[in-house]
């Protein structure tokens, strides 16, 4: 129960999963002065943003410690203080109502990454690259990251609309708090089908790349935060995540990018 | 005294049990058979296996091995063990163990419902009555005192009509004064509810009270055991009891002497000057005469301060080699009385066996 | 407060299912407690461990395990499969069983103290008074315990009602099913709804307090007459 509350008023990003952090090296707050940058990312884009990283610290002096947990959780972090210097959201919902509390600069914000949604099955032969299986009823539970917060599930619920099924497959949604989340019922099997990011896919199973024409466009923006103005290693990062080496990387994994 | 009759009415215990306790080994060898009749006390300093025996019989101790049977009924053999709730025994454990959470009525209710036998109002009564305690029923066991925690447990104890009540020091918690609180009860008792009572005690003075019949142990084995006479006037008592070597006898009063504030017992057609205790004539009660309060002399000595001097013949002489003393018995007119006395005197007054003797008995301690 | 129906259905469906795991923690927690204070089998180790394995457990790793074990490929999804259930994930059944596990320690614990506490002297006591031993259990290992028991029973509500971890792993999410109030509160979180958030967050916040409360001010009532036996 406490942990609820606690999340609403962090002090650190402490709570945040940081994957290239052991827990004995200085707190970021300690390093905000350094050329270190500390970079909050969505976790739906951990695999290109570990890819981003190594090629980053390769290609220049600056290093970067990057954390990774839900937009949602992040905003309300910085909200309170949280001493990020770049924030990677999966959205522009978050980012805007940043800016407008002057938390991040609007200068900087832009489109980094845009997500495609695929629907996809651990079973290799239930979704045939088509829409067939959400009309057959084919299946008991569709999964799909809860749609009030989780941009992917935004998407999904177009998709549905769009195909005219949403008040007909309802009662066999189950909803992922991430899509991450959304990704891990499908994959234990507990939901048949699910509506997932196509940087997700792993080699088995089967799905359906829906046209994009279906759902409105899942922009991921990125905003310079109120500590990153003087923080060298943080704008650094901000460049070269337009760089053209960055939007490879970025596509490689089934992001689209401007 | 009661004597050993016939199987069906003695309890034969045949038990061995060793307990582990860390790397302690406590081992009980028992073989006894005593009369299931009367009140049996068993006797023995602390650690000495008083409890476990009780336990044992109770079948509390569940890796006790052997025979127990209680006349006719078998309790425990080779091929089977009765569980303690369908031996048909009371118990009052020495800390009571009223339960918590019920009022003294409900402790006894509860024994009332699982009596095997129904308990009838009468019945019921009566217990209460002996034992008085009809005016707590409504109280809780911690609004009681330690008197009244024991009087209520043997209450307990009595209303599953058992066929043996067993009593595990039920004094030994209590202060002097609550123990005289609850002695009279304990007395009564054998002879309202005509129970074989099993009493165990470290207590000599208890023992010799109560008893009809004592096993004494002594590290898990019996040292001794028969009558409660035969074992005290005998020399076989162990060594720490030495000392409480006695003859009990039972005696009529049949006279009292208001003047000197006396009373006149006679036993087996001898006679002896009592302190007088509010005793009424006819009744009878039970002495001991600690036998080193009895000194022998070859003729009657009148001029002395020793008011009861009894005449009879050395029917025995047990000299204790590794002490000073030796242990006479006395044969009196159809009785035996114990002296200890010096081996020295023995050598001095050439006494033998056969010779004709006075006996001089300093107190004598009425038990009630 | 201003509750949105949302808010209401997510209360609702935590009181039941609080409610249901509470019910059946004590009935299976009991005998398990009485023989974890009784036995003296090597196995009391190892059950006492994986009694209170939840207790150091991140509920995410219960949760993770869960999913797999329910999901179809799943030794427990097998079985409800075959017993016609269907799958467990994403039901209020489902959530029940995940609790079960959760809060067993909670329910456990508080029992075996007692049942220990109270020790075998009245037991021997009632066996001496012809009371068999479900007799015993009944009219004097229970009324005895009592005080364990209702710590038992607060504890585990509480608990069950403080989930969320598993819940968020194997819950889906799905209104007046599995949509408890600790998720509500997150979506809203999430959603940046903080104003719902806060409205329901104090009210969980203030039932813990209470249920605590109740709990220790209980537990010092109980001192006095808890454990004692007659002496």
């Amino acid at each position: 129960m406490l942990c609820i509350c606690l999340f609403l008023y962090p002090l650190t990003p402490s709570n945040a999963v940081d994957l290239n952090q052991p827990a004995s090296e200085k707190s970021p707050s300690i390093n905000i002065k350094t050329r270190h940058a500390n970079v909050a990312v969505a976790s739906n884009f951990i695999k290109p943003m570990q890819e981003l990283k190594a090629q980053f610290e390769l290609k220049t002096p600056h290093k970067i410690r990057v954390s990774y947990s839900s937009s949602g959780k992040f905003f309300a972090q910085i909200v309170n203080g949280a001493p990020y210097d770049l924030f990677l959201s999966a959205d522009q919902v978050k980012p805007d109502e940043l800016i407008k509390r002057g938390k991040a600069s609007a200068r900087g914000r832009f489109t980094y990454a845009q997500g495609t949604l695929i629907l996809w099955s651990s079973n290799a032969t239930l979704v045939n690259n088509s829409p067939d299986v959400l009309y057959n009823n084919q299946f008991r539970k569709v999964a799909l990251a809860n749609p009030k917060f989780a941009p992917y599930g935004q998407a999904a619920v177009d998709v549905l609309k769009h195909l005219s099924i949403v008040e007909q497959t309802k009662p066999k949604w189950v909803m992922g708090e991430s899509i991450s989340q959304t990704y891990q019922f499908v994959a234990t099997g507990n939901a048949e089908i699910g509506f997932i990011s196509f940087s997700q896919k792993p080699e088995h199973g089967s799905y359906w790349l829906i046209p994009e024409s279906y759902y409105n466009p899942i922009k991921q923006d990125a905003v310079l935060l109120e500590n990153a103005e003087h923080n060298a290693a943080a704008l650094a990062f901000f460049e070269f995540l337009k760089s053209n080496d960055a939007k490879n990387i970025i596509q490689s994994h089934h992001y689209t990018v401007d | 005294m009661t004597q050993v009759n016939s199987t069906s009415s003695t309890i034969v215990a045949n038990l061995q049990i060793s307990l582990h306790s860390g790397s302690q080994v406590f081992e009980l060898s028992v073989n006894s058979e005593f009369p299931s009749t009367g009140i049996t006390a068993i006797l023995g300093e602390s650690g000495s296996g008083k409890t476990t025996l009780l336990r044992c019989i109770a079948g509390l101790e569940k890796s006790a091995k052997g025979l127990l049977k209680l006349g006719e009924t078998t309790w425990l053999d080779d091929k089977h063990c009765v569980p303690t709730y369908e031996r048909e025994i009371g118990y009052v454990f020495q800390d009571a163990r009223l339960f918590e959470h019920l009022s003294v009525q409900g402790n006894l209710q509860f024994a009332i419902k699982r009596s095997h036998e129904k308990v009838q109002k009468a019945f019921y009564a009566e217990v209460i009555n002996a034992l008085d305690i009809g005016h707590l029923m409504q109280h809780k066991p911690d609004q009681l005192s330690g008197g009244e925690k024991q009087r209520v447990a043997i209450a307990r104890a009595l209303l599953v009509k058992p066929k043996m009540l067993i009593m595990d020091e039920p004094l030994a918690s209590l202060d002097n004064a609550r123990k005289q609180d609850v002695l009279p009860y304990l007395a009564a008792l054998q002879n309202m509810f005509h129970l074989p009572i099993l009493y165990v005690s470290h207590s000599t003075d208890e023992v010799c009270r109560l008893a009809d019949h004592v096993i004494v142990l002594h590290q898990g084995k019996v040292v001794s055991q028969g009558s409660i006479n035969d074992v005290f006037a005998s020399a076989q008592l162990p060594h720490i009891y030495k000392q409480e070597t006695s003859t009990i006898i039972k005696a009529k009063i049949i006279e009292k002497d208001e003047r000197w504030h006396l009373i006149k017992a006679e036993f087996d057609g001898n006679t002896l000057w009592l302190q007088d205790h509010n005793k009424a004539i006819g009744k009878t009660v039970r002495l001991r005469i600690i036998a080193s309060d009895v000194s022998l002399s070859l003729q009657d000595e009148k001029e002395s301060t020793i008011l009861n001097r009894l005449e009879g013949r050395i029917g025995g002489i047990e000299i204790d080699k590794k002490g000073a003393t030796a242990l006479v018995t006395i044969d009196l007119t159809n009785s035996e009385i114990v002296a200890q006395v010096t081996r020295k005197s023995i050598d001095d007054l050439f006494l033998m066996v056969g010779m004709k003797i006075w006996v001089q008995i300093k107190s004598v301690a009425i038990l009630g | 407060m201003g509750l949105i129906d949302s808010d209401i259905n997510a209360i609702w469906l935590t009181i039941k299912l609080a409610f249901t795991v509470t019910i059946i923690l004590l009935i299976i927690g009991t005998p398990i407690a009485v023989w974890l204070a009784k036995t003296k089998s090597w196995l009391r180790g190892p059950i006492n461990a994986i009694v209170a394995l939840p207790l150091v457990l991140p509920p995410t790793v219960l949760g993770f395990y869960l999913l797999i074990a329910m999901g179809p490929e799943g030794p427990i999804g097998e079985l409800t499969e075959q017993l016609g259930l269907g799958l467990l994930p994403f039901t209020f059944w489902g959530l029940v069983i995940a609790s079960l596990f959760y809060s067993l320690p909670f329910v456990v614990q508080p029992i075996q103290n007692a049942v220990e506490a109270i020790g075998n002297k009245p037991l021997e006591a009632a066996a001496t008074l012809h009371s068999k031993p479900m007799d015993t259990f009944f009219h004097v290992i229970l009324p005895l315990a009592r005080p364990g028991f209702i710590s038992a029973a607060i504890l585990g509500f509480a608990h069950t009602v403080g989930e969320f971890g598993i819940v968020l792993m194997i819950g889906g999410n799905i209104p007046a099913e599995t949509k408890v109030v600790s998720i509500q509160i997150y979506d809203q979180v999430e959603a940046l709804e903080y104003a719902g958030a806060h409205r329901l967050s104090a009210i969980m916040l203030g039932f813990s307090f209470i249920a605590l409360l109740l709990l220790y001010s209980f537990q010092r009532r109980g001192i006095a007459t808890k454990f004692r036996i007659g002496r």
